[in-house]
């Protein structure tokens, strides 16, 4: 993974002191809240509904195992023991004391970490493939990208202060893990007719309360041009993304009020301006970027135990069967640690289990840890050699639940429980979930299903590309959830479909139970997933399910 | 009265307003060399035929919130423009550093501003302006 180099240690440093003099600052008056707030949010500091948060950055996903004890720490000496690991790879700390935080920022500092460009109307955190690097079906590790991606956007001069928050993600595999089509900027690596690397250049996905699928803006952008062209997307957005309603401020409105093809003619004329004077990167800089994603050495060591495990272990075989996907290594597997523990919070982590992971990576998996946009942490190299080890481990720690992409491997914003802006529960609503199909002993049966909870329209937890969304609102003081069905987060993206009126938090898991149960009878055979048996027969079938009274009022006015 | 924001420090600002003209008046034509108000929804495009006759361009910021000016300046220099650039308006100190790596000269603000954020406000963050990111990145020589 990426070194910091002299330069990024001492931008870092001079980082969290200028943040201590903005703090300072702002305590001394010299600053108002108003000019002091895009400050602390481009340092990741969030004003939440009890306490400030602080966001921290784990760039593309990927961290090491010091780095993972770092937060461990942190969570112990400044928050309250625990951290949560969130959709854009990133891990936020829920109790920090303002006072606290510029020696958070150099506790992070020393590990070579930081929480900028986490918050506020500027580049965030660019995200790639929790699996890069390690997928059988990569083209390259998106990684590279997303770092010099990181570079060029740190403290970028002219987009500080932009209409509004822009985030990237890039994926090196044709099987899109990073959401690309939901995000202003989507890179995804592609081979042209001669085999020369380079990307699909999506703009102006985003989710929130109008969700959009991101179009292509260029069909080949080949490697070289990336920067320019990036910049000149950005320079367009920053001239005419609208200002005069926050809701209407990302490049998604853009993109449709002025229509795909004007705004490609305009990025275009730019880039051409642009890279015209465009010297190249420092081809220095792109051989060390290169060398540090270079794979590990990878051990060739016996799989027999592993496979006898998988005879013998029931428990072990179906935790294999849903967390460990298969590594471009035939030797090697991919981990995936489950941070979805029925009843638990989905994507929360305690400074026990963040040292339990990071000792696991430290010991058998060559020291890197991935945290995933669905919450959970990737061992990315584990020789299949110890997983059996790693499995009887985690178990220990509460970590080997087996179900990575089922029913209770949700996403969910953190709701009414900590956010400001929510207009209902979400965690409570997943832990709810959970609980209720683990007591029918119906997970394992319904197979692979996304489900996605947001607590509010502006869809934190990604609700629109669920399998099953579901939405909490606000409706006269009680809290009503609306599901969404048929929605995709992967390479064929689609926003799902409202079903009909939304249900109390009572009527909430039964209608699930329902819908769910109406699947088990309505598929073809197992093989079917929630998803596919939904593209095969429509929606009617699944409404009938959720609203059983409607069915039946249909039915008598058939009959009369 | 304005005070003129330089690496150095401040100055006092020597021009008046009626020094300015504005883009409608420059595209009827002038015979001697002009100083040009830039609002910030203006396109700077507008302006490449008209660069040898302006010797000053002053960009508004009506708030420090909108960066459209940080962008206008880029593209104005990348058009060619050699004159000064001037920001003007409210831009606050920790935002110096990032105007000048923009293409801004220099930052006129006023005297209430100038008091709540001093000179070696301003100074501090001019002498930041090496540690960048960008100019590291890319080839040199």
């Amino acid at each position: 993974m990426y070194n910091y180099n002299e330069f990024d240690h001492s931008f870092v440093r001079a980082r969290v002191e200028e943040f201590r003099d903005q703090v300072e600052r702002r305590l001394s008056g010299a600053l108002t809240e108003e000019e002091f707030k895009p400050l602390r949010l481009k340092n990741g500091l969030y004003l939440q509904l009890h306490a400030y948060m602080l966001r921290v950055a784990i760039p593309y996903g990927t961290l090491n195992c010091k780095q993972m004890r770092q937060l461990a720490m942190i969570a112990e000496k400044w928050d309250k023991g625990y951290g949560h690991f969130t959709t854009r790879q990133n891990i936020q700390f829920n109790w920090p004391k303002l006072k606290d935080v510029p020696d958070i920022l150099d506790a992070l500092a020393d590990v070579s970490m930081h929480a900028i460009q986490t918050s506020g109307n500027c580049i965030r955190n660019v995200t790639a493939d929790h699996f890069a690097g390690a997928a059988r079906d990569e083209i390259e590790d998106a990684r590279m990208t997303a770092e010099l991606l990181r570079q060029w956007s740190t403290d970028h001069p002219e987009f500080q202060y932009l209409p509004r928050k822009f985030k990237i993600a890039v994926t090196g595999s044709p099987n899109d893990r990073a959401v690309t089509r939901a995000h202003d900027i989507g890179l995804r690596t592609i081979r042209d007719a001669e085999g020369r690397k380079g990307y699909e250049v999506l703009i102006g996905g985003g989710l929130g309360r109008t969700p959009m699928i991101g179009k292509v803006v260029r069909e080949f952008l080949p490697k070289e041009d990336l920067l320019p062209y990036v910049e000149a997307i950005l320079r367009v957005y920053n001239l005419s993304g609208r200002r005069d309603n926050k809701y209407k401020a990302r490049i998604k409105i853009l993109v449709h009020e002025t229509g795909i093809e004007e705004l490609k003619a305009q990025i275009e004329k730019e880039f051409v301006s642009r890279k015209s004077e465009f010297p190249g990167v420092n081809p220095d800089l792109l051989q060390t970027i290169e060398r540090d994603f270079s794979p590990p050495e990878y051990d060739r060591l016996s799989v027999d135990d592993y496979v006898s495990r998988i005879a013998h272990d029931p428990e072990f075989r179906e935790w294999v069967k849903n967390n460990v996907a298969r590594h471009k290594v035939p030797e090697y597997g991919i981990v995936t640690v489950s941070l979805k523990p029925v009843g638990g919070t989905p994507g929360d982590a305690t400074a026990y289990q963040m040292r339990v992971m990071a000792n696991l990576g430290e010991k058998y998996a060559h020291d890197e840890l991935r945290v995933s946009h669905e919450q959970n942490i990737v061992l990315p190299h584990v020789p299949k050699a110890h997983i059996p080890q790693i499995y009887d481990e985690l178990t220990k720690a509460g970590l080997a639940t087996p179900n990575l992409g089922l029913l209770s491997d949700i996403i969910a914003c953190p709701g009414m429980d900590y956010c400001a802006l929510a207009t209902a529960r979400s965690i409570p609503i997943a832990q709810d979930i959970a609980k209720r199909f683990d007591h029918l002993q119906l997970e394992q049966e319904i197979g692979p299903l996304k489900i996605k909870i947001s607590g509010c329209i502006n869809a934190c937890g990604h609700h629109h590309v669920g399998h099953i969304g579901i939405l909490g609102l606000d409706k006269a003081g009680v809290e009503n959830y609306q599901i969404t069905l048929g929605g995709n987060a992967t390479e064929d993206a689609h926003i799902g479909t409202r079903v009909g009126p939304g249900f109390s938090s009572e009527e909430l898991i039964p209608a699930l139970e329902r819908l769910l149960k109406s699947y088990l009878k309505l598929r073809k055979s197992p093989n079917e997933t929630f998803y596919n048996c939904y593209n095969r027969l429509g929606m009617d079938p699944f409404k009938e399910a959720l609203y059983p009274h409607l069915k039946t009022k249909h039915k008598e006015r058939a009959g009369h | 009265m304005s005070k003129i924001v330089r690496d150095h420090g401040f100055d006092q600002d020597n021009l008046k307003e009626e020094d300015f003209i504005t883009l409608e008046t420059l595209r009827k034509g002038v015979e001697n060399p002009v100083r040009l108000d830039l609002n910030n929804d203006e396109n700077p495009d507008e302006l490449q035929p008209f660069f040898c006759w302006v010797e000053l361009i002053r960009i508004s910021f009506p708030d420090f919130n909108d960066g459209r000016g940080f962008s206008m300046a880029k593209r104005l220099r990348q058009l060619g423009y050699q004159g000064v650039l001037r920001g003007q308006g409210y831009l606050i100190a920790d935002q110096y550093r990032m105007a000048r790596l923009s293409g801004f000269d220099e930052i006129e603000i006023d005297d209430l501003l100038a008091a709540r954020q001093p000179e070696w406000l301003w100074q501090n963050q001019a002498l930041k302006k090496k540690l960048s990111y960008q100019d590291r990145l890319l080839k040199t020589g």
